[in-house]
């Protein structure tokens, strides 16, 4: 025979500061743990979205990102004809070099300025990249000092909106348009004409990086294998899927504090739900005593106790959630390994919240099995002497 | 106050459970908070070392990334107030491979130990290291790390400079900063790269002759290259050590929050303790009462057992967050990272006297009210 749940309900009502102070507790070490992983959420699902598993990103051998790459228009011409590479609508093969550099935005959110990624990239660059599309204005006009900005930049930096001129290279770039990447990185990035910011740069025969798009899944790992064989080329291939997913490390550092944090803080309110739970315990005494005498087992005064923590810290793990929604949809950015920053936005999934109420579940177990194991052994007749 | 000290020492032994519990739940949440304390303090409140403070890095206003003409050096030098310049560039490259991080810089060899002052070395290490081009010199806890010994050769593939590369250890350097990184020579690193790709320069530190000058110096710097193609950003040594935390993004934010919700966490906790010990004594604070205790002295009791609880918590956490810092201090991160000294007292203060204010707050309501509490209805009362 199990004491009916409402029992344990009504002593939560009955003793409602304590339980509330002890689920807010539970509550904030919750809401830290769930802030933490939804800005990683965030981040993965943006980078996820970045990379397309057919298009390969070809670097300089030993160089991680676009940045610290070179690649000169020579090598290209080796590459573009490898066999594997998709035709585009002109029957050319879908290969573009580019070239990446970074410039500084002032203003925004962060004094200091951010970096920016500004890639320069032919009109196959454009075509390869069917995720990003343009949301207002038009493209860039090859020879023109002409520049499309992600929609995430123009959000929150606004000298960087239509119509407006950007200062880098070696003169005045007027921005004509903005794209639209979805959640993808590329929403980060300023787009210009390959040729000319090549050329601003004074690097017209060093670029930075290619990618090719090939035919389907099987070829891509045939060409990547092809292009990491070629003695001649020198130069280092990976899917761009890869190269975007291996960036989520750039969160490292505040995967690992809030991780520790969040460790932490569940230490510190298990302790302090074990505190409540005997309490509870020690007051209950006789009401213990009775259920005993009326029969119920020491068995079920162990799940009752048991469970009445857990329903603590369930309350908890709720209101936890409750505290970040708000966060749910907020941009922020992260430095990646090409020195800029890339947009992304908190995302409170409800996966997450379930795995915030089902941490905060097993902090009250933790916090609630020695106290009800306490209120089980309790003898009848000195449970009902106690005052 | 003082004469009650006795009664409230064994007022908080009366349920040891419960105390220890509770000194338990707010140590560890104060060691986190003791973290982020000291963090704070290092990043944002410390004042720049007597040698920080003679020295300014100029960089390529856009980027780190981005590198500046080497010939911008002899202007700099033309600046007042400008004493000499050290050319640093960033020499990427992988040891074994990418777990093995730290930092590889290139300099002009001649003139690293006279404008990094606090690295300490001896006088024939630093001759040899000079004199051959494939020399490096690393830090002491970077020997210590790989175990590394005056002649051996630390090998490296290039990626800003590709290839491999091969240096052979002539002098180990102490530093009071983290000093997992190694320093080699630029002279040779530009040899090995093709013609057009030499002439350019990372960042530039420059060694000022008083430190008074530094704001006027780095102005005239950036105005003099206002209108050149690179434009230069010069700033302090420690804003650019804190523009890399920038990095991994609102670092302040992160750490103000997250010590908020630690704060908000043991004022839960040790008001919540607090509640529950003034109800179960109830009746006990009516005999008090009865043996002639005045309210103001119940009201104390109550008040100095949460301070003393807290404060017990707050020292034991503060001593555990002291071991955490320095565990930061070591890791590879921290030769990014401001010097981050274990013991400050300016931080074991602040964590205390946050402890004990916590106590304090947490325990008022329940303490006023058992102090109002008449003797009757409190010597009446079964709970």
């Amino acid at each position: 025979m199990t004491i009916p749940l409402a029992y344990n309900l009504r002593n939560l009502v009955v003793r409602k500061t304590t339980t509330i102070m002890t689920a807010l507790g539970i509550a904030l070490t919750v809401a830290v743990l769930l802030a933490i992983l939804a800005l990683l959420n965030g981040l993965r699902t943006t980078l996820a979205s970045s990379g397309d598993p057919l298009h390969i990103l070809v670097l300089r051998k030993g160089s991680d990102s676009e940045i610290v790459s070179a690649f000169t228009r020579q090598q290209f011409q080796d590459l573009k004809f490898k066999p594997g590479i998709a035709p585009g609508r002109d029957g050319q093969p879908l290969a573009s070099l580019e070239i990446v550099t970074v410039i500084n935005l002032g203003g925004g959110d962060n004094q200091e300025g951010a970096n920016v990624t500004v890639r320069g990239l032919p009109p196959a660059g454009i075509e390869m990249r069917a995720n990003v599309r343009i949301a207002g204005g038009r493209w860039f006009e090859p020879g023109k000092r002409e520049v499309v900005v992600g929609k995430q930049i123009a959000a929150r930096y606004p000298e960087a909106g239509i119509g407006r001129k950007l200062r880098f290279g070696r003169g005045d770039w007027e921005v004509v348009g903005l794209m639209d990447a979805g959640s993808g990185a590329q929403g980060s990035e300023i787009w210009g004409d390959g040729n000319q910011v090549s050329a601003d740069l004074q690097q017209q025969e060093s670029l930075s990086s290619a990618l090719v798009r090939a035919t389907d899944e099987v070829t891509a790992k045939a060409l990547i294998d092809d292009i990491n064989n070629d003695q001649r080329l020198s130069m280092n291939a990976r899917s761009e899927r890869e190269y975007y997913e291996e960036q989520t490390a750039s969160a490292a550092p505040i995967e690992y504090t809030g991780i520790f944090v969040a460790i932490i803080m569940a230490i510190g309110s298990s302790f302090a739900a074990m505190n409540t739970m005997y309490a509870a315990v020690a007051r209950r005494a006789r009401e213990i005593g009775t259920l005993r005498v009326l029969g119920f087992s020491r068995g079920s005064i162990l799940w009752s106790f048991f469970l009445e923590s857990v329903l603590i810290s369930g309350i908890g793990g709720v209101l936890g959630c409750l505290l970040v929604m708000p966060l749910n949809g907020i941009t922020t950015g992260v430095w990646t390994a090409n020195f800029s920053e890339t947009a992304f936005s908190f995302h409170v999934s409800t996966r997450i919240m379930l795995g915030g109420v089902g941490f905060a579940v097993v902090l009250g177990s933790i916090g609630g099995l020695l106290p009800a194991r306490m209120a089980a052994r309790k003898e009848i007749l000195t449970a009902l002497r106690e005052i | 106050m003082l004469r009650y000290l006795p009664l409230i020492l064994k007022n908080c032994w009366r349920n040891r459970r419960r105390t220890i519990l509770t000194i338990a739940s707010i140590g560890v949440s104060m060691c986190l908070l003791g973290v982020m304390i000291a963090m704070f303090h290092a990043l944002y409140l410390s004042d720049a070392t007597p040698e920080q403070a003679l020295r300014l890095v100029t960089r390529n206003r856009i980027s780190l990334t981005v590198p500046l003409p080497e010939s911008y050096g002899s202007r700099i030098r033309q600046v007042p107030g400008v004493r000499d310049f050290l050319i640093s560039d960033w020499f990427g490259g992988t040891y074994i491979d990418q777990k093995h991080f730290f930092a590889h810089m290139a300099v002009d060899t001649g003139k690293l130990f006279a404008i990094h002052q606090e690295l300490t070395i001896p006088e024939d290490q630093r001759r040899a290291f000079e004199r051959e081009r494939t020399a490096c010199a690393i830090g002491r806890d970077l020997a210590n790390k790989y175990n590394f010994k005056l002649g051996d050769r630390i090998h490296l593939v290039g990626d800003i400079y590709p290839g491999d590369y091969e240096f052979t250890v002539r002098g180990i350097f102490d530093s009071p900063r983290p000093s997992e990184l190694m320093y080699i020579s630029r002279e040779y690193l530009e040899q090995s790269l093709p013609e057009r790709q030499r002439g350019n320069a990372g960042t530039f530190y420059i060694l000022l002759d008083s430190p008074s000058s530094a704001t006027r110096v780095a102005e005239a710097i950036d105005n003099q290259f206002r209108n050149s193609t690179a434009q230069t950003k010069t700033e302090s040594e420690q804003a650019y050590i804190l523009g890399f935390v920038a990095m991994l993004g609102n670092v302040k934010m992160f750490l103000i929050a997250i010590s908020a919700a630690v704060m908000f966490t043991i004022l839960l906790v040790s008001a919540n303790t607090m509640a529950m010990s003034v109800r179960e004594r109830v009746r006990e604070v009516g005999v008090l009462k009865t043996l002639g205790f005045t309210p103001g002295a119940i009201l104390s009791l109550i008040l100095g057992e949460a301070v003393a609880i807290s404060l017990a918590g707050g020292s034991i956490g503060f001593l555990f967050s002291v071991m955490v810092t320095s565990g930061v201090r070591h890791s590879p991160a921290g030769a990014f990272l401001p010097l981050i000294p274990p013991w400050q007292p300016s931080v074991a203060v602040a964590c205390v006297l946050t402890a004990g204010a916590i106590g304090f707050i947490s325990s008022l309501l329940p303490a006023m009210n058992a102090s109002r509490t008449p003797i009757v209805e409190a010597l009446r009362s079964s709970d």
